[in-house]
């Protein structure tokens, strides 16, 4: 089987699909997303088939792999031996952290936050999600909607990710049966309605075999939707940016003290929002200033405008004193300046959560200390109830809070911003991350 | 108007926002620079994080004393040309010193060795953050790594226990004695650095593009003929067409026989080749877990 399936794969390598064509890599575009299951759902199989049928995985890593595979005595080449990279993981046959796999085809380049699916690894799904443009939800046929698949969901949806594209896997094992598919998506469909997901998507798959993967099946005739490849070529990112709210938080400042550029003094920072022009006026945050763009450098050459997520330098026409933390926004639309904070929180220390202590925040360019006022309720995430009783926080809980910091921070929701409306919290004594947070 | 970014210029700038919160979270960050094409590429998009001032850091190589002479003098000129300084950490003085020992025998290289001495050089220097041009890509041990990787005390990685890394946010807090390293490029792949590298016109050394060279086979690799090596019995040097994909110590890079002598051919072979660029590296072989070994004592 593994030998027959390397031949295959020397001769289909001459495919035309997926030649690299040199001339459009200019309009090649970016797409992220993260993937959520355990071992046994196929995630890894399906990413393999990605990876395999894309051309992505060398010669040196199959036979590897299929060595491995021989010595664990499997018939078929097992995929998680790619992406689990750490001797721990191979050992145990777990996946313990989020795996990043790049793939592309002629019209995209794909990065996929591969993360394990088992509520003790909810941190590592937010941090794969936080990225991500799309997340691909895995559903066993045999199985239907379980409670994964809704933490999976759930999770998405609070990271405010924007397409939701869910496979229904192991079709060959149910016969391929239109009606078992329409079953689990009238199952998912009513979940979901309680999701904020605009774009969900359903596709019947047998990534084992690769029916819908990348070619269409004839075993899935009845169905009339893309294959998964073609969806995730084809899902418009585009307009997910927020391009009406200007925001651009300062990294550093430029000043070259050369001859040549005596006076330059130039802000460094990455357009988070909305679309910065040479002439704006802009306003200064915290201290309300206004002033205009001057010029605006990227790539070492000026240019008219820019917008998210180029890092450029601007140049202001106003001689005024900026540094690291202030923000640069348009005077008729400015973020929310405040000290109290109020967030959704995802623990991932291991130690549980302590309210009585103070806690590091960094959020955009600012880093601040806080104090917590309240924690207002739990989210059971598989259930989704609000749970007022028991307000102990341990890891992989989600739960609301409210904050007070040092400083002000200049801030948006994060269902409108997800630069300005997020944050992480630092224990003070490890400098470890120890949370997540999304500012209601 | 367009307001939407090829895949190149969102890893670019992705990049450069990475750069510069080196630059503005840290004391004394530096790059590590080997003088392969990844390093060359890390140094450009240090320049353009901040032009028009020059690069705020230092460039520091790890000199094994084993490089192939093309990347001595490639360094060389790119140093002087980006008016950057230059940091040398020596193999062959932590060897003088006997703070290392060389290794012995047929195989025997320095590629162990230079992790003593990187760890010296850092701590010499008091660096707190140093840049390398490691990609995710490259191999599965460094798929799992953070872009802001935090090493204790003893330069050390630890896996199981690193920061989760979320949204653009990232953490360079660190006690006294602790550091960093941190890999702007992590995102690319070999093929994202052959057209950056194409589409930006940027140098890099000869020794990438098909020349002659004298070579010989060794288990199946092809290396070239060098000082520090003997051919055994029945090895045999001869000219040979080839190039090199990677650049590391010239006794453990393995070369390919190939004709492309241009970026458009190397683009082109790169699309069709059929095993992984590190494929031809003997570090890597020593065993399944040659690299996040030597990931875990210090190695970038």
């Amino acid at each position: 089987m593994i030998s027959v399936l390397i031949l295959q794969w020397k001769t289909e390598k001459k495919k035309a699909i997926f030649k690299m064509n040199n001339n459009n890599y200019l309009d090649r575009d970016l797409l992220r997303f993260t993937t959520a299951g355990s071992v046994d759902d196929g995630k890894s199989t399906l990413i393999g088939r990605l990876l395999y049928d894309s051309k992505s995985i060398f010669e040196d890593q199959l036979a590897s792999v299929s060595d491995s595979s021989k010595k664990k005595g499997l018939s078929h080449i097992d995929f998680s031996l790619l992406t689990d990279g750490l001797k721990d993981e191979r050992e145990q046959g777990i996946t313990i952290d989020v795996a990043y796999r790049y793939f592309s085809t002629p019209k995209r380049k794909f990065i996929i936050a591969d993360t394990p699916g088992h509520i003790q690894y909810t941190r590592n799904m937010i941090t794969g999600a936080s990225t991500a443009n799309l997340a691909l939800v895995l559903i066993d046929a045999r199985k239907g909607v379980i409670e994964q698949t809704k933490r999976h969901s759930f999770i998405a949806s609070l990271l405010q990710i924007k397409h939701i594209v869910v496979c229904i896997n192991k079709m060959d094992l149910v016969d391929f049966d239109e009606n078992r598919y329409d079953e689990i998506v009238k199952e998912y469909e009513d979940f979901a309605a309680k999701l904020e997901v605009d774009d969900i998507r359903f596709i019947p798959i047998s990534a084992l075999h690769g029916d819908n993967v990348v070619d269409r099946s004839d075993k899935l005739s009845w169905y009339q939707g893309s294959t998964l490849l073609y969806t995730l070529e084809n899902i418009h990112i585009g307009s997910d940016r927020n391009m009406k709210d200007c925001r651009f938080p300062i990294q550093t400042v430029i000043r070259p003290h050369s001859d040549e550029y005596h006076d330059f003094r130039g802000y460094a920072g990455r357009i988070e929002s909305g679309m910065f022009k040479v002439g704006d006026e802009v306003t200064i945050l915290p201290s309300g200033f206004n002033t205009k763009i001057g010029s605006i450098i990227d790539n070492e050459k000026e240019v008219q405008q820019a917008f998210p997520p180029m890092s450029v330098t601007l140049n202001l026409t106003d001689d005024i004193d900026l540094s690291r933390g202030d923000m640069l926004v348009r005077p008729n639309n400015k973020a929310t300046i405040t000290q109290d904070i109020d967030f959704m929180m995802c623990w991932m220390g291991n130690e549980p959560f302590d309210p009585r202590k103070k806690y590091t925040i960094l959020h955009t360019t600012n880093k601040v200390r806080c104090v917590v006022k309240e924690v207002l309720y739990k989210i059971d995430i598989n259930t989704l109830h609000r749970n007022e009783e028991d307000l102990s926080v341990g890891m992989n809980d989600i739960a609301r809070i409210k904050i007070r910091t040092t400083k002000p921070l200049m801030c948006d929701s994060y269902t409108r911003n997800r630069s300005t409306g997020s944050i992480i919290l630092i224990d003070e004594a490890t400098n470890g991350t120890v949370a997540a947070g999304m500012i209601i | 108007m367009s307001t939407s970014l090829s895949h190149l210029k969102e890893l670019e700038a992705e990049s450069i926002y990475i750069i510069r919160e080196t630059f503005a979270q840290f004391n004394k960050p530096a790059i590590l620079f080997s003088g392969g094409k990844d390093s060359i590429v890390l140094t450009h998009l240090a320049k353009k994080a901040f032009w028009p001032a020059k690069i705020p850091f230092p460039l520091v190589h790890v000199d094994t004393g084993h490089n192939f002479p093309e990347c001595i003098s490639f360094r060389d000129k790119l140093v002087k040309e980006f008016g950057v300084n230059l940091v040398v950490g020596s193999v062959q003085k932590s060897i003088d010193e006997g703070k290392v020992v060389e290794e012995v025998g047929i195989n025997a290289t320095r590629n162990r060795l230079q992790i003593k001495t990187l760890l010296d050089t850092i701590e010499e220097n008091q660096y707190d953050a140093c840049m390398g041009g490691a990609r995710r890509d490259e191999e599965k041990a460094r798929a799992k790594e953070r872009f802001f990787s935090h090493r204790d005390e003893f330069g050390q990685w630890n896996p199981k226990n690193q920061r989760p890394e979320l949204w653009n946010l990232f953490n360079g807090l660190k006690h006294y004695g602790e550091n960093f390293r941190v890999f702007p490029i992590s995102n690319w792949t070999e093929m994202d650095i052959w057209q950056y590298i194409l589409l930006e016109s940027i140098e890099i050394p000869d020794l990438y593009f098909s020349h002659i060279r004298k070579c010989y086979t060794r288990d199946g690799t092809i290396l070239s003929l060098n000082d520090f090596q003997e051919l055994k019995e029945g090895e045999e040097a001869k000219d040979m067409v080839i190039r090199f994909r990677t650049i590391g110590d010239i006794t453990i890079t393995g070369a390919v026989e190939s004709e492309a002598d241009s970026l458009e051919k190397i683009i082109s072979e790169v699309a069709a080749a059929r095993n992984t660029e590190r494929g031809g590296r003997a570090d890597d072989q020593r065993s399944d877990t040659a690299m996040e070994d030597r990931k875990k004592e210090g190695y970038f």
